[in-house]
């Protein structure tokens, strides 16, 4: 190898490494950790999809479906998200199943944008959509979302930042890492500039199952919204399916048609033997979703109510499985809390500022977890806060 | 009755988790301490929570002895009173730990622990099969305990999730 030359790529080399990484790293070398930093459902997938995928395998079901996914599955697909969520997508042009709602959002940005283009990212948001743009050859523009406003964006912030190079608007509620929930009123307000400005959205909608005081309103369903927006989502979150990846875009039939030739080419197909589960999940899974919202529910007040009693005030978030506690009582940037935190309490929690600069003074709480851990991570936050805060 | 829907929800907690403390109620369906003790005195008041209980696994248990059997009752009713007479006075055996009336081959399902097999089997050849209206009884001996009630008796349910995630 030529010693004086980088063969990486220029973005991918100037890509910053997921500030989640650091905390990974960390908390996974210890012993004792009580993690409320992670990601993902502490429930199992249902035996049912489970037992689909096993007996799916044990049939020989073990070759490529059609590229955009077993027809079987996107009708299944297409009537969920028009019972649940009173969306209407075409089985046949309008769906495709992705591996995981990530790669959705990678064709979703690869599918619309040209060299430059901007695309608007709310943050604090998921740490890979900026740089999925960048990626795609896009420019990500950062939005700070507040405190204030409960982390939702305001219109006319969008309209400070648009510029003729603006191609579409991210957006994804109830959100990781906040857990605001954006009602059918903020949603419109949304769309108006939208359609103002002829833009796409791309509507990152995971955790739309796991709502907890009002119904889920989807961006599709916003009157004049279906025709501009990428509606993504997926098995991962409501289904407690994060590992078998299996997400799902849906999208007019001409950007379906488009992100269809790149899934093709890059992936083939989503893994056979998950879009078995996928199937059986939606067939059968509206009671253990229940279960698992209820109890996600219970432990959201739980968790909530008690960060405020310590001082860590945060609001009320209507949806997912995140706290997002302001932090700044203790005179600590996120980051150091959270390091400070896990040293010497042993709880893992997610510094804020990954997710945005406007993140920084918080940090990301996941009530995923069962009722007597987060009660212990909790007391022994409890502890720290009352060391620190000032 | 009618509950509210709070009081269903302090229900549900209290099945789940008998020893969860009044304030972690209170947070949990987002009242006050004082409404939260009212309402769990209520459901203990109108016993709608009847008892609380734990799940106890005894197979831990060194030297524990106990054995649990399910009896098929067959029974002839009585006019006027139907089953409910033969099964109070199968019910109010003390080794009786639960008592159905089931459709299908049999009428009365008797749920029945003792300290031994022989424990058990005196019981039905002297009481139970003694007692005026029964016809017959089949009686089956739990051997294992895989769930109970909900709960797996396994200790593989750690948690697998990477430690941080986005």
């Amino acid at each position: 190898m030529n010693q004086t030359k980088s063969y990486i790529a220029d973005k991918v080399a100037e890509m910053k490494p997921s500030g989640i990484r650091r905390f990974f790293d960390l908390a996974s070398n210890m012993e004792g950790v009580i993690s409320l930093g992670v990601g993902e459902p502490d429930f199992v997938t249902s035996w049912s999809a489970r037992e689909a995928a096993i007996l799916s395998l044990e049939q020989g079901y073990t070759s490529y479906t059609a590229n955009p996914g077993m027809l079987e599955l996107r009708e299944e697909i297409s009537s969920y998200m028009n019972r649940r969520f009173q969306v209407d997508y075409n089985p046949k042009t309008e769906i495709i199943v992705t591996v995981g709602a990530s790669q959705a959002i990678d064709i979703a940005l690869r599918a619309i944008l040209n060299p430059d283009e901007e695309v608007i990212v709310l943050e604090p948001c998921f740490v890979a959509y900026a740089p999925l743009v960048t990626l795609a050859g896009g420019v990500p523009v950062p939005v700070q979302t507040l405190k204030e406003h409960e982390f939702k964006v305001l219109p006319e912030q969008l309209e400070e930042v648009i510029t003729t190079q603006t191609k579409a608007i991210m957006i994804c509620s109830p959100s990781n890492p906040t857990g605001s929930l954006l009602s059918a009123a903020e949603l419109e307000g949304i769309a108006e500039v939208a359609k103002k400005h002829d833009l796409l959205i791309i509507s990152d909608e995971i955790y739309a199952e796991l709502c907890y005081d009002e119904e889920y309103t989807s961006m599709g369903a916003i009157s004049g919204m279906w025709e501009r927006t990428l509606l993504i989502s997926g098995f991962s979150k409501g289904f407690a399916m994060t590992g078998w990846r299996l997400g799902f875009v849906c999208a007019p039939e001409e950007l379906t048609q488009a992100m269809l030739k790149i899934h093709q080419y890059s992936l083939m197909c989503a893994p056979t033997m998950a879009q078995f589960a996928g199937l059986e999940a939606l067939r059968s899974g509206s009671n253990d979703v229940e279960e698992m919202r209820k109890s996600y529910r219970r432990r959201r007040n739980f968790v909530v109510q008690s960060l405020n009693e310590m001082g860590l005030t945060c609001h009320v978030p209507g949806g997912a499985f995140y706290a997002f506690p302001d932090i700044t009582s203790t005179g600590m940037t996120s980051e150091q809390f959270a390091e400070k935190l896990l040293m010497e309490e042993k709880v893992a929690v997610v510094p804020g500022n990954v997710f945005g600069e406007s993140g920084e003074g918080h940090i990301r709480c996941s009530y995923a977890s069962s009722l007597e851990q987060l009660q212990e991570a909790l007391k022994r936050m409890k502890a720290f806060a009352e060391r620190y805060s000032k | 009755m009618k509950l509210t829907e709070k009081e269903i929800e302090v229900a549900e907690i209290l099945e789940k988790n008998a020893r969860i403390t009044d304030e972690d109620i209170a947070k949990m369906i987002e009242e006050d301490l004082q409404t939260t003790k009212e309402i769990v005195a209520k459901l203990e008041e109108m016993k709608v929570v009847v008892r609380y209980t734990s799940i106890v696994d005894w197979s831990k248990v060194e030297g524990h002895e106990g054995v649990t059997a399910m009896i098929d009752v067959k029974v002839t009713p009585k006019r006027g009173v139907g089953f409910d007479e033969v099964a109070q006075r199968i019910y109010r055996f003390q080794e009786v730990k639960s008592l159905y009336l089931m459709s299908g081959t049999y009428d009365l399902s008797v749920i029945i622990e003792g300290k031994s097999m022989n424990d058990v089997a005196r019981f039905v050849s002297e009481k139970l099969s003694t007692l005026d209206s029964v016809l017959s009884t089949t009686t089956h001996f739990i051997l294992k305990q895989y769930k109970h009630d909900g709960t797996i008796f396994e200790p593989n349910n750690d948690d697998k999730r990477i430690v941080v995630s986005p």
